[in-house]
């Protein structure tokens, strides 16, 4: 049962990134990019969703446990370190350029083109390569 | 390639990626990170693979539900030469899993929580990805 449910968010999320147009990377380039293209988007999507997330975390501190389970999952990660810098300013190079982040790459896989799918493989790729370091 | 202000679907669409984010977090205390979830394919298959394997396959559905019912929502593309592409990835790839997050879990779910790991991360990569993009673009 928490499976089937954990799909079906899974499937809201994913139709929230597309209605949201997040899977059209010139739409977010168009965002990252100021010129007389700019387009605000973006910000209205993370605003929301944050706004939202914002009473859940709240709601949670509150109550203390999750409804249907113990324990809260959070990274084992705390400390602001050089790894967490340098990955983010990889991370920013590679959404600056593309204009795909993990989500929408993934979402995008279904277009069936080509390009997706070798942006996609260079993702796995990197994260291979740094399961190794 | 010109984009439209969309602010209504952007609000809607926010909508339902917090919506689904703040219900994970509610019912079963777990995080929606998308790169995470990515990542963890690379794991040993455990009883934890279960719930994140079905978070990809939602997303993946709604995806292929999209492309069937609605196909004119699902657009974009990436006009750039292959080379760029698999840098761009590869760059994604490193980055997110060095920084373990991206855009979902360190910009939706960690920055809500006043995370101070989330808020240096997401910080970061908006600040270079806008570098970069105006730089480039």
């Amino acid at each position: 049962m928490q499976l089937i449910i954990t799909l079906i968010l899974g499937f809201i999320f994913g139709l929230g990134l597309i209605i949201s147009g997040m899977t059209n990377p010139d739409k977010v380039l168009n965002f990252l990019t100021f010129n007389k293209h700019w387009d605000g988007s973006l910000i209205i999507v993370m605003a929301v969703a944050m706004t939202i997330m914002m009473g859940a975390w709240f709601w949670l501190t509150k109550k203390g446990t999750p409804l249907f389970s113990e324990k809260l999952s959070l990274s084992d990660f705390k400390q602001v370190d050089m790894r967490l810098i340098t990955g983010s300013v990889l991370f920013g190079l590679g959404w600056g350029l593309s204009g795909i982040c993990p989500g929408p790459g993934l979402v995008q896989l279904v277009s069936l083109k080509t390009e997706f799918w070798l942006f996609f493989a260079a993702v796995l790729g990197g994260m291979w390569i740094t399961k190794k370091v | 390639m010109t984009t439209e202000f969309t602010p209504l679907s952007a609000a809607i669409g926010g909508g339902l990626i917090g919506l689904a984010c703040a219900l994970l977090l509610i019912f079963f205390g777990k995080i929606a990170g998308i790169s995470g979830l990515i990542k963890s394919l690379f794991n040993p298959f455990t009883k934890s693979s279960r719930w994140k394997l079905c978070f990809i396959a939602g997303l993946v559905l709604a995806g292929v539900c999209v492309q069937i019912f609605k196909p004119e929502l699902l657009v974009g593309e990436l006009n750039f030469p292959p080379s760029m592409i698999i840098i761009a990835g590869l760059l994604v790839g490193i980055g997110t899993s060095l920084a373990n997050g991206c855009t979902s879990g360190h910009g939706v779910c960690g920055m809500s929580r006043f995370s101070a790991r989330s808020w240096v991360s997401t910080c970061t990569f908006m600040a270079i990805a806008i570098i970069t993009a105006n730089l480039v673009g």
